[in-house]
Order: structure tokens, then sequence, then C-alpha cells
């Protein structure tokens, strides 16, 4: 909310500077979001009067004026289209300065002296663009500073109010609170009863009392909406943001802004018989003051009359209803509306306005007489008229809200001792009023306006707020010492990260919501992607499944900027929907592309591969402490290249996949060279058993190689299967060293080099008994897989 | 015995005049082996008369020694001429840059998000994490945020369908956590959480860490208390912190809390937009309906609640002067974080 500081002080004026006025606010939760000055920093301008204006001889759009500052009269050079003789106009005088680098000097213009300037209000600052001079009222005293007559040394201050306290929303509510800091009493203005000078009255019915359960209405007749609004009163406007219509807009949104109350005016001319509040019908059309056509719904309260809906209740007016130039009877509504039945509407049709911020967070439901009286004497005052009675119309109001505060509670909420004749003042200054009290609490009854007042540390809040939060205690003894378990059955998501950076590995994060068609590209069939309903952009409308499609767009991005070689991972969750019910999974990722290793001169450069991912992926799972529970499978997957895909098992369990990047994939998306990526299922990693150290072996151990012509369809997996089962428990260590396809070997095979290392625990082994184990092996790799030894 | 003066005197002038090893150990055979010539006269003593035999036998074995002695001498320094020549062979240039591979690094959000674990972790908070899909009573209802609250067109909610969003907060843990356990509570739930948003200073999703105390007797001034440690903490310095009157439905009281610009330390820059202070984050005892709703004894149990933003942290914390390189992943932004 935009307001000016002077208007603020007419209200409540402590012995504080602007500055720290804001600071108050600010402290006190009404958030002081900037300032600006109410027009540029001129000097020398006066109010002057026109006495005279003839045409330039030598100039058709300039006028030769005579301007009087009050004692002397000046020839001015204008060029302003509307000037006129009799105008009262702010007068840059010789000497003036309207910024810092232009200074009003004696001048020939075309040959005509010119002793001054007169100014618009875009010159002064007070207008983004003006079309002519400014025109001020007659009664504008000639000769007085014009800042002092319109009270420029003023600030704009645009307080952010958070939602518990619409009751802020106005000049009255900001001085309340203004007044209970420096505790001082308000100065309201006085606001008294508009007698009726006729008797002309308009039905009001309540037909949704719930939604609306108080309605004053007043008949104004025989206005001339055609003057404009005063000075003062546009000026307020602005400094609040807010442009001049027209009278009766301008005093309406004028009491809005003064007391927090949103009036309407209607056409009583146009109105049907009598005002009918009520829901609206269902497909009701309205044409808003906007000119938009809405269609209603059943939700939506209206005020109608016999005939249609008029306006949306609390929210707009409609264009039909609305005071235009030829109006000249007047309807005014002030009226009280649940704050329930409007939160929402403006927003189901696209709209928020001045009315439906305020109704949405609550109006005091005591405020419509007083607004109305208010709003009367201003029209009167502006645009003539004879006014009506007003008319109460009331249903159930809500009742007023009784809060007990205990004085231990108050205490062990804040650690800080108030006494009883501080609460009671706070409050009260606050408007709450001391029902009764006892040597333990005091009850309280909530003021009207305060809608966000409703229990017990709502008052708490309300004397913390006032006493200021930095002048309340301050405490570290809720920091615990107590000792808490860090298992190491489980593995953390911490370790996993720090092995892949130590590994070479960049953590990125990227969005959880991507581009759909990459997305399903990269995803198995056998889940539904769930799709946001709002997205930002369709690229970014769909929940990924996989943590791939952000590090390929990664990739992309990074390629893009010259790079050659990225090893990247990312965490996070992933999301699916399986029959209805929706998965959210914590993943681990990476993708490396380029080569092996950083360009360096001792290292040959190669390509990665899938045995370079598939290494950084085992030694992830070797911080399992459990590796041979673990498994690869050669499997398919949409985004991997057959015959380069694994899945990864742990025991029977799905943990992951890896691979090479499906070449069509990596073709569309345009990326030169190979990729490989994983993916890994967190929580399939994070059991894990506790080491328990092997004693160690204190015989020698023996090494045999034995080389190994086999079919190339045979799995290397099985292969080691078969010989760890025949060469028992003395195989002590097993590597294969070497495959070799080629040039001596039989196309379809290849040869394998093994190392296998034999270890008793209990004595030296002989040759005799290796040699059987060997020729075991052996035996059975001929019978089971056709292999020949080299 | 003039013969062995002789012989004596060419076998040191060859043996200085040896080149290698090998040289040297055919002089030795020559002159000292079994047969050498030195050897020989030994074997010549007989035919001397036997008063004579005792000085000339001294005379050829301190010949021998000197000789032998001659061998060891340019032994080693053939050996030492060998290794130096090694050495030199071998000598590398040892301001070549070394053979590895690129460490990588973490994200700053995560290693922001650790290290806020790392402090409250001291302060006896666990760390638990939540769905990011989650319902419209986790999200909202739960923390006192009904519909149409006006509080929820703060939010910018992105939806899936009426009931379900993708969180705007990590509030969401405090609620699971408290509907699954029993109090007291010490946690923390870091995160992802959205917001529809996308602009300069806005990106759709963004870190949060969100902690939660619930215990007998716990005040506002702890809050206060837990708020300005951690901030000290997190910044390595003695900042002013202050706490401003706010509002969050799921607290009462709220505060807003700023702490004394890290940039110009309260001077007015351009990063706290000349006020001297940044907005860091928001907090407040625990509304007591939250609390209800979760099953707490609001009567027996109070706590407070608080939540920052991480990204804006990590960028308070390195100097990251542009949201939207935290989400770009440009690598030459991420490597500066090994």
């Amino acid at each position: 909310m935009k307001f000016s500081e002077n208007w603020l002080r007419e209200w409540v004026n402590p012995t504080v500077s602007g500055d720290e006025l804001l600071a108050q606010l600010t402290m006190a939760g009404l958030e002081v979001d900037g300032t600006e000055s109410v027009a540029s920093d001129f000097t020398g301008v006066i109010v002057g009067e026109v006495l005279s204006v003839d045409k330039h001889p030598d100039a058709d759009k300039l006028s030769v004026c005579q301007v009087s500052d009050g004692k002397d009269n000046f020839q001015v050079v204008c060029g302003a289209p509307n000037v006129a003789a009799g105008q009262k106009v702010p007068f840059a005088q010789v000497g003036a300065r309207l910024s810092d680098d232009f200074t009003i000097k004696q001048a020939k213009l075309r040959g005509e002296e010119s002793n001054g300037m007169l100014c618009s209000a875009e010159e002064l600052g007070l207008a983004e663009k003006s079309d002519g001079i400014m025109e001020l009222p007659d009664e504008a005293p000639v000769g007085q500073d014009f800042r002092d007559y319109l009270q420029l040394d003023d600030i704009i201050i645009d307080v952010d109010l958070t939602p518990n306290r619409g009751d802020c929303l106005s000049i009255q509510g900001v001085a309340r609170e203004v007044s209970v800091l420096n505790k001082l009493a308000l100065n309201s203005p006085e606001i008294t009863e508009v007698p009726h000078t006729i008797d002309d009255v308009f039905a009001v019915e309540l037909l949704s009392p719930e939604d609306c359960p108080r309605y004053l209405g007043r008949v104004i007749r025989n206005v001339d909406v055609s003057v404009s609004s005063p000075v003062w009163l546009q000026e307020k406007l602005r400094r609040s943001g807010i442009r001049s219509i027209d009278p009766a807009v301008d005093v309406t949104n004028y009491v809005m802004l003064e007391l927090g109350q949103p009036l309407h005016a209607f056409d009583l001319d146009v109105l049907n018989q009598g005002i009918q509040v009520r829901r609206a019908a269902k497909k009701e059309k309205l044409v808003l003051l906007d000119g938009r056509e809405v269609e209603l719904n059943e939700e939506t309260l209206v005020i109608a009359d016999h005939e249609k809906a008029l306006a949306i209740a609390g929210v707009m007016g409609g264009e039909h209803s609305g005071v235009s130039k030829q109006t000249r009877h007047l309807f005014l509504e002030s009226a009280f509306f649940n704050p329930l039945s409007v939160a929402g509407k403006a927003r189901t049709y696209g709209m928020h306005t001045d009315a439906s911020h305020r109704f949405e967070r609550g109006v005091d439901y005591e405020l419509p007489k007083l607004a109305i009286e208010r709003a009367t004497q201003l029209l009167l005052d502006i645009v003539g008229g004879e006014a009506g009675p007003v008319v109460v119309t009331d249903a159930e109001l809500p009742s007023t809200r009784q809060v007990r505060l205990r004085a231990n509670r108050l205490y062990s909420m804040l650690g800080l001792e108030i006494s009883a004749t501080e609460v009671e003042d706070t409050l009260t200054r606050l408007g709450l009023e001391l029902l009764e009290k006892d040597d333990v609490s005091w009850l309280f009854r909530v003021p009207s306006w305060r809608f966000d007042i409703s229990i017990e540390a709502d008052l708490v809040e309300e004397l913390a707020r006032i006493y200021g939060y930095d002048n309340l205690p301050i405490s570290s003894s809720s920091a615990g010492s107590s000792l808490h378990t860090v298992s190491e059955n489980r593995l953390g998501l911490r370790q996993l990260r720090r092995r892949l950076t130590a590994i070479g590995y960049q953590e990125v994060i990227s969005y959880s919501f991507v581009e759909p068609e990459l997305e399903k590209s990269l995803t198995r069939s056998d889940s539904e992607a769930i799709t946001l309903a709002n997205p930002i952009s369709s690229e970014m409308s769909v929940m990924r499944r996989n943590l791939w499609p952000g590090l390929l767009q990664t990739l992309k991005h990074n390629q893009n900027r010259q790079q050659e070689r990225v090893r990247i991972f990312e965490s996070g969750l992933v999301f699916s929907r399986v029959e209805g019910e929706i998965h959210q999974e914590a993943m681990l990722g990476g993708l490396i592309w380029g080569n092996q290793a950083p360009e360096q001169w001792g290292e040959i450069a190669r390509p990665s591969d899938f045995f370079d991912l598939k290494g950084d992926v085992e030694s992830l799972l070797e911080l399992s402490n459990d590796t041979a529970s673990f498994s690869f499978v050669a499997t398919e997957h949409p985004a991997l290249q057959a015959g380069q895909s694994a899945q990864i098992l742990r025991n029977d369990r799905l943990v992951g996949y890896l691979g090479a990047l499906n070449p069509e994939l990596q073709k569309q998306l345009d990326i030169p060279n190979k990729v490989y990526i994983f993916e890994l299922l967190i929580k399939e990693l994070q059991d894990i058993p506790l080491t328990e150290v092997k004693i160690l072996n204190r015989y020698p151990s023996v090494r045999r190689d034995i080389a190994l012509v086999i079919d190339t369809t045979i799995e290397y997996a099985s292969l080691e299967q078969l010989i760890r089962q025949q060469a028992g428990e003395f195989l002590e260590d097993f590597v294969i060293f070497d495959v070799y396809r080629g040039e001596n070997i039989e196309e379809g095979k290849q040869s394998l080099a093994l190392g296998l290392t034999f270890q008793n625990p209990e004595r030296t082994l002989n040759d005799d008994e290796i040699n059987t184990i060997i020729d075991n092996c052996i035996k059975a790799l001929e019978q089971q897989f056709n292999a020949e030894l080299r | 015995m003039d013969n062995l003066e002789a012989l004596t005197s060419s076998a040191l002038q060859a043996i200085a005049q040896a080149e290698n090893a090998a040289e040297l150990d055919g002089l030795r055979v020559q002159y000292l082996g079994k047969k050498g010539s030195l050897t020989e006269q030994l074997k010549s003593l007989g035919k001397l008369p036997a008063e004579e035999r005792p000085a000339a036998g001294a005379a050829i074995n301190q010949a021998k020694q000197q000789v032998q002695e001659a061998i060891n001498q340019r032994k080693d320094s053939i050996d030492n001429a060998a290794t130096g020549e090694l050495l030199q062979r071998e000598a590398i240039d040892v301001t070549l840059p070394g053979r590895r591979q690129q460490p990588g690094a973490l994200h700053p959000v995560t290693r922001t998000i650790e290290r806020i674990e790392d402090i409250f972790s001291a302060a006896g908070f666990a760390t638990v994490d939540g769905p990011e899909i989650e319902d419209d009573y986790h999200n909202f209802e739960a923390l006192n945020i009904p519909d149409h609250h006006p509080a929820r067109a703060m939010h910018d909610t992105f939806y899936f369908d009426a009931k379900t969003v993708l969180r705007t907060h990590t509030s969401n843990v405090q609620v699971r956590t408290m509907e699954a356990g029993k109090a007291p509570f010490r946690i923390i739930c870091p995160g992802r959480v959205y917001r529809c948003d996308s602009d300069l200073t806005h990106t759709p999703m963004f870190h949060q860490v969100e902690g939660l105390l619930v215990d007998e007797n716990i005040s506002f001034a702890d809050l206060k208390g837990i708020i300005a440690d951690f901030l000290k903490a997190f910044f390595e310095a003695d900042l002013s912190v202050r706490f401003r009157p706010s509002y969050f439905p799921f607290t009462e009281p709220s505060a807003e809390v700023d702490v004394q610009c890290v940039n110009c330390k309260g001077e007015g820059c351009r990063v706290c937009s000349h006020t001297g202070w940044l907005e860091i984050l928001g907090c407040g005892m625990v509304h007591p309906k939250v609390l209800e709703y979760s099953g707490v004894d609001a009567e027996k149990y109070t706590g407070y609640a608080f939540g920052m933003g991480v990204d804006r942290l990590a960028m308070l914390r390195y100097q990251i002067n542009d949201l939207r390189m935290m989400f770009e992943n440009d690598l030459r932004f991420l490597q500066q974080f090994s």
C-alpha cells in the first residue's frame, strides 16, 4: 500500500524524523518496501495568475502572457495550447531551478521578452506526461510558494503488508499502529452524520445473508459529476498511486484509502426496483467496468437489481450500472462482505482489485456507517445534490471474539516478564477491550477490524511486536548437547557424492521438470510420466522419470561452450506414475563424454568407453562393502545402445542401468562421439554391512596363469562363476588380465588370460593339489564352454 | 727385486688407466689372480736363501696390497662415475605437471546445504527429507493455509491436479515428521522447492532448509538465539541480526530475519539495495493449530520453525551475482568450487 507521509501525519504526528518513522513501521511488521518523492526537487515556483494572453507576433504556437505573482506583473512567453486569461498556474520565476541543469533565466523568445515559465505537471515531476500547463483551482492563493501550496515536501511510502494485516490497508489503519508505537492519540477527522434532506430510499434485500451480512445504501439526488475533483483530493489519490477519474469514483477511492472501506456508487436511474445481494445464477453474464464480459459461476456473490447482476460483490462494478457523464442520481453502497465469500473470486475471473484485496483480508464490519457518512459529505461538497437517509440492512454479523491471555504462557513464549500494566496498556491501545482479569490471566475482546486475532498466540505476537522483537531476550539454550547416532550400516548420499567428485565427476543440479519428448525417449514404457497442469513452458512441463534428460541437456550446454570433455553427476528425486500411484525415488545418475583423462603430456589420449564408466560405477558399489551382492546383466533400454547396456542387480533387485547412449538419440541431440550414462537407485545401495576383518593368511600363495580360446558369445561372468565353483575354497584371488580378438584367433573366438591365486589358511599347498584344481577347472571349461587351452 | 718394483709400477699405471669394471677385473686377474704376475713372485720365493725370504715375502705382499687398494679405489671411482651417468640419464623435469584425473566438485547449493547440515547437526538437529510431489493437505492445510487463504497467492504453486502440487516449501516435511513421530522434535529438512515464477531474481525451482524444534518450554528467545548463532556460524562473522514481525500462517508470532549486509557490512551497497540489511530467512513459533493438526499437544509443547533459501545463502557466501548461473550448470562456473 502506498500513501503520503503528510497524510499519515495528519492522523498522527509523532515527533520522530521521517527515517525514524519508516524504521518504526518496518520493525512493527509493516515493512517499508521503498519511498519516492512526490514531486521533483524544484525551487522558485509560485502560484501565478494569468492576467492576459496575446498571440505572439512572430510565432503561431506561442502566446505572450502577463502573469501576476500577487504584487508585480511579468511578461512570459508560453507555448502551452491551454493557457488562458484568469487561470491560476504554477509559475517558475526568473532564478527558479527546475532541475540540476535547468535554471530559469530572463530570455527573449522570437523577439519577445520572457520573465519566467508557466509549468506543466510533467515539468514539476507531478505526472508522467502532460498535454499543457497545469491549471490550478480559482481559490489557489496567488504568490504562495507552489511547494507549500501543494505540500510537496512529502514522500510516498510504499508498505508491503502481510496478508494478515488487512486492517492496515488504510491511512486510519497505519495511523492506528503509529499511534500505539508512539503512545499518542489519533487525530481522526471529525465525521458526522449527514442529515437527509430528501426521503428517497432504495430497497435492499440480502438473499445470501452469510455472504453479505450488512449492507448500507443511500440515495443522493441531483449531483453534477461533470466537475473535477479538488486538487487536494487528486493529490492524495495520486500519492497513493490512484488516478483521478470523476468525482464520484474519486470520493469512493478516497474514503477507501482513508478509512479502508471500499464503496461503490451506482447510477440510480438504471437500477431496476431494488438491490438484491445474491449468488450468481449459473452462466449468468455481466459486463464489468473494464469492459470485459464474464460468465459467472454459482459460487460468486453479486449485487443485482430485480433484473440482472450489476456487480461482482466486493470485486468490481458493472459497466452498465456505473456512474457516467449522464448520471444525475447516485445510489451509494457501503457493505460488509464475508472474507471467505470474496476470497479467491477475483482470481477466478483473472482480476485483482483494490476492493477485492481488502475484502479478502477482511474489512471492519463496523466501518460501513462511518464510511458512507464520510463519502456523502465529500460528495455533497464536491458534486452537490441532496442526500436521502442511510438505510442499514443487517443479517447475522460475525460474533465478536474473546481471547484469554495467561501470564505464564506469555512469559514462557517470550522468555520475558511483561508487567500487567504494560500488557493492558498495549493491548487496549491496539483497540482490544479488557473484559475481565484475575491474578493469572486477562480476557480481551478483539476489535472488529482485527480479523487476524483469534487465539492466545496472536495476543503474544501483538505484545512482542509492540515491545519490539529486537528488545526481546535471546537465549542459546535450545542448541542441543545430545549426541546422535551416525549409523555405519547406512551408506549416505554424501559418501557417494564424495566418491564421484574424487574420481573426476562434477556435480550438477538441473530442473526436475523437463521437455516431454526427450524425457519419453529416454525412459522405459512401464510407467507414466507426470505432467504439470501449469508449467512455466512446454520445455519444462513433465516431471523427469530418470536423471538423464537433465544430464544430457547439461552436456549440450557445455558442448556448445567448447567443452571437449564432460564428466557430471546429479542426485535427486525422479517421479513416475505406476498404476495410478505416484512414485518418488532418490536417484544418482552420471554421464561421461570425451577422453578418459584430461588433456596432458603424460597419458595417451583415448576416448572413454563402457568399461571406464563401469569401473566408476563399481567404485560406487564398493562403498556398499558388499560387492558380491551386485551383478551386471546385459539388457535393453530405450535410452541405451543395444549390446552396450546393462542393468545392475543387487541379489535380485534392480539397482540401475548403465551403458552407451542410444546412437539414434545421440544423433538427434547432435552430440559428436559416444556418451556413457548410468543411474542408480540410492535406496538399493544404502543398506551396508559393517566390515568384519578376516585373519591374514601367513602361508605362501601360489599363482597359476591359464590362457583360453573361447567363443565370444560366452559371457565372462558365467566363466568366472564356473571357475570359482571348480577352484574351491582355496582360490584366494582371481583376475582376468587379457582379452584378445584378432590375428591368430579364429573368427567368433577370443583369447582370455586368467590369473588364479591359491592359498590355504592352515598349511602350504603343494604342486599336486594345485595341478588337480587347475585340471578340474580346465576340464569343466572344455566341457561347458568348449574352451581350448592355448 | 727390481722386477717387483717394475711390476708394481706397471700394474698401478694400468689400473689408473682402466676405464671400466671389466678392464679392471682383467688387471686384477693379470696381477693378483692365482696365476697373476705378482702371485707368481711369491712362488719364486723358494729360490731365495732362507734368511732373505721373510723380507722378500713381505715386500711382495705389500706390493699386492698396494695393487689391490689401487684396484679398489679405481673401482669406486669407476662405479661413482657410472652412477653419476645413470642419475644424469634418469634426471627429469620436475616442473612438468603431474599425470592425473581432474577431480570434480560439489555444486555450490549442495556444498551450502552440507554446511548448514553440519552446523545444525552440532546442535543436535537430524536431517530428514520428504516428497516433492505433495498433496494439498501437507503443503497447505496442515500448515494452517486453508483453501483461498490470501497466503496461497504468495506461493505461485505448480499443480498436477486440484489436490496435488509440487511442494512450495520444505515445511511439508515438518508436518510429515510430526505426524509420524512423537515430540520432542529437532530436525532440519533441506531440499528442492518449486514456485511458478521465473525472472532475473526467481527460478521456478530453488532450495530451502527448514528447521523445526518442538519441546517443552521453548520460547521466542530460543528461536532468536539459534538463528543469531547460526548466521554467525554460517558467515563466519559477528554480523548484526534483526528480527522483524512478519506473517506466516504456520507460525505465531512470526518474524522475518535480516542480517547485516555481508558485502558492505551495513554501509549500504548494491547487494543490500542500500539498506545495509539482507532479508535472509523467515521464522516463528509453531502455530498451535499446526501442532494440533499433526497430533502434538500444543499445551505441553511449544516450538519454533525457520526456513531459509539456500540458493541465496550460497550466492551471498560465494559472491555469485547472477541467479541464472545456479542451474545452467556451466562447467566453468561449477569447477570453481573444487
